[in-house]
């Protein structure tokens, strides 16, 4: 577990995919795209129905994330992550057709880090609850689809030394269960 | 008799919920920093030290501390001898909760239940009304986020579960919620009552500024024991690991049936936002 952040750069290369490992500290570079719950229904309705989606996901990293009204003279507003465990029920086909990495918070299902081994996909933890300084790494900010959705349309952000810690990497590891594990205290929390 | 017009409350409101959604209590402040010097995980520290500066970053340009800015809900204290004058109450308070996701460029959150369609102006507000004694009339606004709010609970024990059963249900809940709430947290806790009763009290418990002892001290001993128990987890700074998992347990306690333990768990994120202000 390293302290020390690695800069690294999206869209991801599979090198830097298989390399991160659960615990590493990151700040991430580059393009990116956006989507929460009402994205994640359309993409994988879609995708279901044998239709193209109005973007590329094969490759990319979604960012789990519904921004603030971009306030003038800003690309966007507060935009931290949001809780991932909703996405999870959608997140394994995505990663079947080509998704690389997801941001967001709180741990996944076993089903989505099943798929994230047998794909190879990373998944991020964002600081939630940090939008304003989370709204300071991204500097573009443009929907690509779906504005209809308001908070929940589909971006594409460019960021930079977006703080993110590794919570689930390509062989399995998950900080969400290691971590806890190394800080419970003997005197067990359920007697 | 005190006479109160609606456009001032309308106003009012307006200005709560940017304030709320923007700055973030000292007293949660001071509690982060507290946390911060005692957290034994270097990434708990991170995180720490990350969420003290996104209150600065929010606080001096006027961006919001998270971008789910929340349902509005509005504590409301009526004094017995005011008179309210204009529109209906609860329309002006809707109005206010309009006009300042509006103005602050804040989330509109709210929608339709079953066709998911955004009301576009995160309308309506929560209200709850109390009447007080004089010529009081306060308005708290406490911004509620749901990634913290889908991890509480309410639980209608038997009585034979006993205070034990309700202190285990009230850990659980901590520690099943994980990382999801945005720990560290704030626990709500409401004991006894009704069903609905046992939840408005453990959302009213949220409102307590953080580092207030409570005064009964047989929930104040309370409080102290769960805060322990739910620091010993493990848990830790956004779910991953260490010893800050909870700033704070406050509970409330009302009277219930012969048949029934009710306990509500209400989980507040660190961003325990909330403004008041008294016309």
């Amino acid at each position: 577990m390293s302290a020390q952040p690695r800069k690294i750069f999206a869209p991801l290369d599979s090198i830097v995919v298989n390399s991160l490992r659960a615990g590493d500290v990151a700040l991430l570079s580059g393009v990116i795209i956006t989507g929460r719950d009402a994205a994640h229904k359309r993409m994988v309705d879609l995708i279901q129905a044998g239709e193209p989606l109005p973007f590329q996901i094969e490759g990319e990293v979604i960012y789990y994330v519904g921004p603030t009204p971009a306030p003038p003279g800003r690309p966007i507003g507060a935009a931290g992550p949001t809780t991932s465990y909703r996405m999870d029920h959608y997140a394994p086909l995505l990663i079947e057709k080509g998704l690389k990495g997801m941001i967001g918070k709180g741990q996944r299902s076993k089903e989505v880090k099943n798929a994230m081994i047998k794909w190879g996909a990373v998944y991020f933890a964002a600081i939630g609850g940090t939008g304003a300084l989370m709204s300071r790494c991204v500097k573009e900010a443009e929907v690509i689809a779906w504005d209809e959705l308001g908070p929940e349309a589909v971006r594409k952000l460019l960021v930079e030394d977006m703080p993110l810690i590794v919570a689930t990497d390509v062989l399995g590891n998950d900080l969400y269960s290691t971590g806890p594990a190394h800080y419970k205290t003997a005197s067990n929390a359920l007697k | 008799m005190k006479t109160i017009f609606t456009d001032d409350i309308t106003s009012a409101v307006r200005n709560l919920c940017i304030q709320a959604c923007t700055v973030l209590g000292n007293d949660v402040i001071h509690q982060l920093n507290f946390a911060l010097e005692t957290e034994e995980s270097s990434i708990g520290r991170m995180v720490l030290e990350k969420i003290i500066q996104n209150a600065e970053t929010a606080a001096t340009e006027h961006i919001p501390l998270c971008q789910d800015t929340g349902m509005a809900v509005v504590f409301l204290e009526i004094g017995q001898d005011v008179h309210i004058v204009g529109d209906l109450l609860p329309n002006a308070i809707n109005e206010g909760v309009r006009q300042g996701y509006k103005d602050g460029f804040l989330r509109k959150s709210t929608l339709d239940p079953i066709t998911r369609v955004n009301f576009g102006d995160n309308t309506p507000a929560v209200i709850h009304t109390e009447i007080v004694a004089g010529e009081k009339f306060k308005i708290t606004l406490a911004p509620k986020g749901f990634g913290s709010e889908n991890m509480s609970r309410v639980m209608m024990f038997p009585p034979s579960a006993g205070i034990e059963g309700a202190k285990d249900f009230i850990v659980q809940r901590v520690l099943e919620s994980g990382g999801n709430p945005c720990p560290p947290v704030v626990i709500g806790v409401g004991l006894g009552g009704t069903f609905e009763k046992s939840a408005l009290i453990a959302k009213k418990a949220l409102l307590r500024s953080l580092g207030l002892q409570n005064p009964d001290p047989v929930l104040a001993s309370l409080e102290a024991e769960l805060l322990g128990r739910i620091n010993s987890s493990g848990i830790g700074p956004m779910g991953l690991g260490g010893k800050t998992t909870a700033l704070a347990v406050h509970i409330n306690s009302y009277p219930t049936h012969i048949a029934s333990l009710p306990v509500a768990v209400n989980i507040q994120c660190h961003s325990c936002r909330h403004a008041e202000v008294e016309l």
